[in-house]
């Protein structure tokens, strides 16, 4: 039986909603907007945990949702989200259609202690994202590439089209400057323009390739996604052998 | 504090009065957990209760199919904030698993275990008087494996995720001890109506 993982993110003894207010937003892909919230209090946060935001109608109906945050923990007292439409969604086209900055939103958080990464915790690391499940994974590696670009970390990304990697080009350069980061990024629906980029699903040989740029099998491998995604990741990556307790999963719903 | 702009996609009738605060209906079957889907396999499938540290009964998978069985439809909700209604499920109460294994309930806290090495604790009336099952299927079939099959907790008035996937025992405890996302800092109860989420909620 798989151990619990030894490090727990600290958890607050409450976790109170308060108000961020929207200070940047832009356009990262034609169906993901990043935002940037600062909160009025700011406590940091570990790469790989969320926060809760909610919308209050004037009547009073809210909704709830989570978004992983994709910014490196740092002392900005900011954090950034990247919100993906969902076109018959409630809360992701408020944030596409309707979030201005100067925009207040209540917001808790930071959330998790299970799905995080600290250059304390070591490598290698595998991170498979599917989509905007690169969120959290990108704050890991913005994490890594401050705190510890020693430890070996592949990235498998997964995405419909070139256009619809996040942050494709920070991703491109990420791999060309840091001698111990590799990027295995692949499309599903088009013949990709850029060199090194690969067309098709994540299988088996893909893992095995990023296996195969890491030093030593990883200590821990991220997987991040729509659920339908997380689970067929998941079961390549025991496939492939890496042990149960090994593979840390977040799933977005879908 | 109303949000600038947002008017929300209003549930109807019918729909608004059975969602606690913050959930939204799904007709999906979304997944949560926190790993990879263990492979279990039913050949050494067992299912223990444990006083403490002590055993106190145990089955294997067929033994347990012979417990009667029990069949609960409930609204299930989600802390990812998804709520499903009239799932069905079946399996065995955890009053007949006491009842077979001859016991009352030894103490008023429970320590749900599971195959992926997970756990989830649950103050022992939440699972008594017909509350809470061993649930080893969901709408007439067999519950997959993604789904917690063969067999997983099922304590629908609380956050799903204290009905434990892929579960394998219940531990009688004296204290309230935190389980895996209890210690992560999700709320011991988990109550979806006082939107219980997190420590302190
Ligand atoms: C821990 C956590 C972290 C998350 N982080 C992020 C993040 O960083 N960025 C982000 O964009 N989203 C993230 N999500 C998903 C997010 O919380 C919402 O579910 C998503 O924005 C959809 O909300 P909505 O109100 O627009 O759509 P809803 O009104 O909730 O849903 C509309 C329809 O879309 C489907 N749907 C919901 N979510 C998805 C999805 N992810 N993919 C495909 N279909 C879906 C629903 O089943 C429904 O049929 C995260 C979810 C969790 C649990």
């Amino acid at each position: 039986m798989p151990n619990v993982p030894p490090f727990v993110a600290p958890q607050p003894d409450r976790l109170l909603w308060q108000p961020a207010t929207i200070t940047a937003i832009t356009r990262a892909t034609p169906r993901v907007k990043i935002f940037t919230f600062r909160p009025a209090d700011w406590p940091g946060f570990t790469a790989g945990q969320h926060v809760d935001l909610r919308l209050t109608a004037p009547d009073g109906y809210q909704a709830e949702r989570s978004y992983s945050i994709a910014s490196a923990p740092d002392a900005t007292g900011t954090f950034d989200l990247a919100i993906d439409l969902i076109d018959d969604g409630e809360v992701s086209p408020f944030f596409h259609e309707v979030a201005e900055i100067g925009d207040t939103i209540e917001i808790r958080g930071p959330i998790g202690g299970h799905f995080v990464w600290r250059a304390e915790d070591g490598g290698p690391v595998l991170l498979i994202a599917g989509g905007s499940g690169l969120v959290p994974l990108m704050a890991m590696l913005r994490h890594r590439a401050e705190a510890a670009p020693d430890i070996p970390a592949a990235l498998i990304l997964s995405a419909r089209t070139e256009d619809e990697l996040i942050w494709r080009d920070e991703l491109l350069q990420r791999d060309r400057d840091e001698p111990h980061f590799h990027l295995f990024a692949t499309v599903t629906r088009e013949t990709p323009r850029t060199p090194g980029i690969r067309h098709g699903r994540i299988d088996a040989a893909l893992i095995e390739a990023a296996l195969a740029s890491l030093p030593a099998p990883p200590r821990t491998s991220f997987i991040c996604g729509a659920t339908p995604f997380v689970g067929a990741a998941a079961d390549l990556a025991l496939s492939a052998g890496l042990p149960f307790a090994s593979i840390k999963a977040e799933r977005y719903g879908g | 504090m109303a949000t600038r702009g947002f008017t929300g996609r209003r549930p109807t009738d019918g729909i608004v009065e059975r969602l606690p605060p913050g959930q939204y209906l799904t007709e999906d079957f979304p997944v949560l957990s926190a790993g990879p889907t263990p492979r279990v396999d039913l050949a050494t499938w067992r299912f223990t209760v444990k006083d403490g540290v002590r055993p106190v009964a145990s089955w294997s998978f067929d033994e347990f199919n012979q417990l009667p069985r029990t069949k609960l439809t409930r609204d299930i909700h989600c802390v990812t904030k998804w709520s499903k209604f009239n799932t069905a499920w079946s399996g065995v109460t955890i009053d007949d698993i006491l009842a077979e294994a001859g016991i009352a309930a030894p103490s008023p806290f429970t320590l749900a275990h599971a195959y992926d090495g997970y756990s989830t604790n649950v103050p022992t009336d939440d699972l008594t008087n017909g509350k809470a099952m061993i649930a080893t299927h969901f709408e007439g079939q067999p519950i997959p494996p993604n789904h917690g099959g063969p067999a997983r907790l099922l304590v629908p008035h609380l956050y799903f995720w204290k009905s434990a996937k892929w579960v394998n025992g219940l531990q009688f405890t004296n204290r309230d001890e935190a389980g895996f996302w209890e210690l992560r800092g999700y709320h011991m109860r988990g109550d979806p109506w006082q939107e219980q989420r997190f420590t302190g909620d």
